[in-house]
């Protein structure tokens, strides 16, 4: 063979057919922004309805999640992802969605192999380095409190 | 015209994080999965340095629903712990706050999972 | 290795294929034997689903030769998933000596070839190949969940849910396999999973370009070159290759993985990949030409990515193998 693994690297990258940058970033700012304002919404909506602060935002991501739970289990969710990439990925609804749908795909495997440990396959990660940098700045925390006294 | 303006902050800040996640897909091949936790992870860090908490302030859900604001709960469960409970809270505070979200998503995932089955793929643009 | 002249033509006896909807949807869905309106073949897992569509093929291919199992010598069988469970547990209801294979998607091609040798080497004189893909198993081992919402890479190929069976004997009638190559593992340094076009290209290219060269022929000497799933992206890759290799292929090269959708009306992006493209492809459409004579000699290339998603995780780039298969009328 003629080119050298150099040469077709070269090749490859300059050949890879672009992605619609623009119109991926026009659906992703609008789904994203519709999505958030919808939890703005939904933050009114509890306040209305006699919710404390903290409560009424608490239950923003909660119904934002349930929403998602459902239009995973219908099919709807991965149409409009499609299109939506990042503003339907970034919102919490992505995280739901990353939890709900190998729950769903990995029924056949039985509840504890199956659903049970394949529902963490996204949300793991994200659970657990969220986690990690929170104690990390708790413990940081900690030692800026007691300098400060 | 005050909550018409409030509600275009919100949407403004929504779109422009998840666009920025937008531009490292597209632009670096970052997978989603990977998206999602440096998200979270930069939601915490801001959070520390002091950023995410007057972002919050401004745009509301534009800033606490993207994953960043997962994060943003985390940071400030732990601050919250701590000041309360000292050294202890850096463990309990963290989930704490967030213990809501996780949980809704773990419950209704399964019941979900209990009542459908995958379809495939649809093709058609 | 050198390009490999059989004794005898070996026939490719009979041959049928078994498709999802959305490649009954396509411009070649009038002639595959059968389709499944929901991808399921009435089984409860896509697991199940894509053993049940071997099972068919296989029986579709028999009952077409008009002859049992017992006529046959030997299947040769492959799929995608791990240790090739769609092929063994979907042939299980044969009593047929059964080989599998694990060539990815060139798998179709590696059973032609290897039924093939097998024959003219006179210990066999009929053996089936039969090779499946179903895009929800494919998904789910290769990539993310079925319902799971993302933005698919421009590069990135929809595995053909099909299964292809042909059963090649010593005599008889239909179209002759003549000049086999078997191909090299080739890796040229592409580790994205969502472009295997431009990781199989290389591949496809080294066996063609040493076809032509040992065989002192060129690309207008046969009627059409056939590869298995390079897409339009392995496609353009595959023409600059053999371009710089010093071949014109542009005239009558195409991919069947470019062939079974459309593109106009589908999001398949790069278009159609997974052992089940060429399999069904070859099996309806390129057999049908050559039989009725529209078509008079073909080059049938098997591409295969040989990564699993172990590799992929580790970063490791992704090898390729491309065997060919010259068909006559």
């Amino acid at each position: 063979m003629k080119t050298t693994k150099e040469e077709y690297k070269k090749l490859a990258k300059d050949n890879t057919p672009r992605s619609p940058v623009l119109r991926d970033c026009v659906f992703a700012f609008l789904f994203g922004g519709a999505i958030c304002s919808v939890g703005q919404a939904l933050l009114g909506l509890f306040k209305a309805l006699g919710a404390e602060e903290e409560t009424a935002k608490t239950l923003v991501p909660c119904t934002l999640i349930f929403i998602t739970v459902w239009l995973t289990g219908f099919g709807i969710f991965d149409r409009i992802a499609r299109y939506a990439g990042a503003g339907t990925l970034v919102p919490i609804t992505g995280f739901a969605n990353a939890v709900v749908s190998p729950a769903i795909d990995n029924k056949a495997e039985g509840w504890v192999p199956g659903v049970g440990t394949k529902i963490f396959s996204v949300a793991g990660p994200v659970i657990l380095f969220g986690t990690l940098a929170s104690v990390v700045w708790g413990v940081v925390y900690y030692v800026m409190t007691c300098v400060m006294k | 015209m005050e909550v018409i303006t409030s509600y275009l902050i919100t949407f403004a800040v929504g779109g422009a994080l998840c666009v920025i996640a937008q531009l490292l897909i597209d632009l670096t091949k970052l997978t989603p999965a990977r998206i999602l936790v440096a998200y979270v992870v930069s939601g915490v860090a801001l959070t520390a340095v002091g950023v995410y908490e007057p972002l919050a302030d401004f745009a509301g859900c534009g800033a606490t629903v993207p994953l960043t604001g997962f994060g943003y709960a985390l940071a400030k469960g732990v601050e919250k712990a701590v000041d309360e409970k000292g050294l202890i809270g850096a463990l309990t505070g963290g989930l704490t706050a967030t213990a809501a979200g996780i949980a809704t998503a773990l419950v209704f995932g399964y019941i979900v999972a209990l009542i459908f089955r995958a379809r495939p793929k649809e093709q058609i643009k | 290795m050198s390009v490999i002249t059989l004794k005898k033509p070996v026939r490719i006896i009979s041959s049928a294929s078994v498709v999802g909807r959305h490649e009954h949807a396509g411009p070649l869905g009038g002639l595959f034997d059968f389709w499944d309106a929901d991808d399921a073949f009435g089984m409860d897992t896509w697991e199940h689903a894509e053993a049940e569509m071997q099972r068919m093929a296989l029986t579709f291919a028999l009952n077409k030769y008009g002859a049992d199992d017992r006529a046959i010598d030997a299947v040769f069988a492959g799929d995608l998933m791990n240790q090739c469970t769609s092929s063994s547990y979907g042939l299980l209801p044969f009593d047929i000596p059964y080989f599998g294979l694990y060539g990815a998607c060139s798998t179709a091609v590696e059973g032609i070839l290897l039924a093939s040798l097998l024959i003219d080497g006179g210990h066999f004189s009929r053996i089936a190949s039969v090779v499946s893909s179903h895009n929800c198993t494919a998904e789910r081992q290769y990539r993310t969940p079925i319902e799971y919402g993302s933005l698919r890479a421009q590069t990135s190929q929809w595995t053909v849910t099909g299964a292809g069976a042909v059963i090649l004997a010593d005599g008889g009638d239909g179209a002759k396999v003549e000049k086999l190559l078997p191909g090299r593992t080739f890796d040229l340094g592409i580790n994205d999973p969502a472009d295997m076009g431009a990781a199989m290209a290389p591949a496809a290219a080294d066996t063609l370009s040493r076809y032509f060269r040992e065989t002192g022929t060129l690309p207008r000497d046969v009627g059409k070159i056939v590869t298995g799933d390079l897409g339009f992206r392995g496609y353009e890759m595959m023409v600059e290759l053999m371009h710089r290799e010093g071949y014109d292929v542009t005239n009558n090269y195409t991919d069947c993985g470019m062939l079974i959708y459309n593109r106009e009306k589908a999001d398949v992006h790069s278009g159609g990949s997974g052992c089940g493209c060429s399999a069904v492809v070859f099996a309806s459409h390129f057999l049908r030409e050559l039989n009725e004579g529209r078509l008079d000699s073909m080059l049938l290339i098997g591409t295969g990515a040989l990564m699993s998603p172990l590799t992929v995780a580790q970063g490791d780039s992704i090898p390729a193998v491309a065997h060919l298969a010259k068909v006559v009328r």
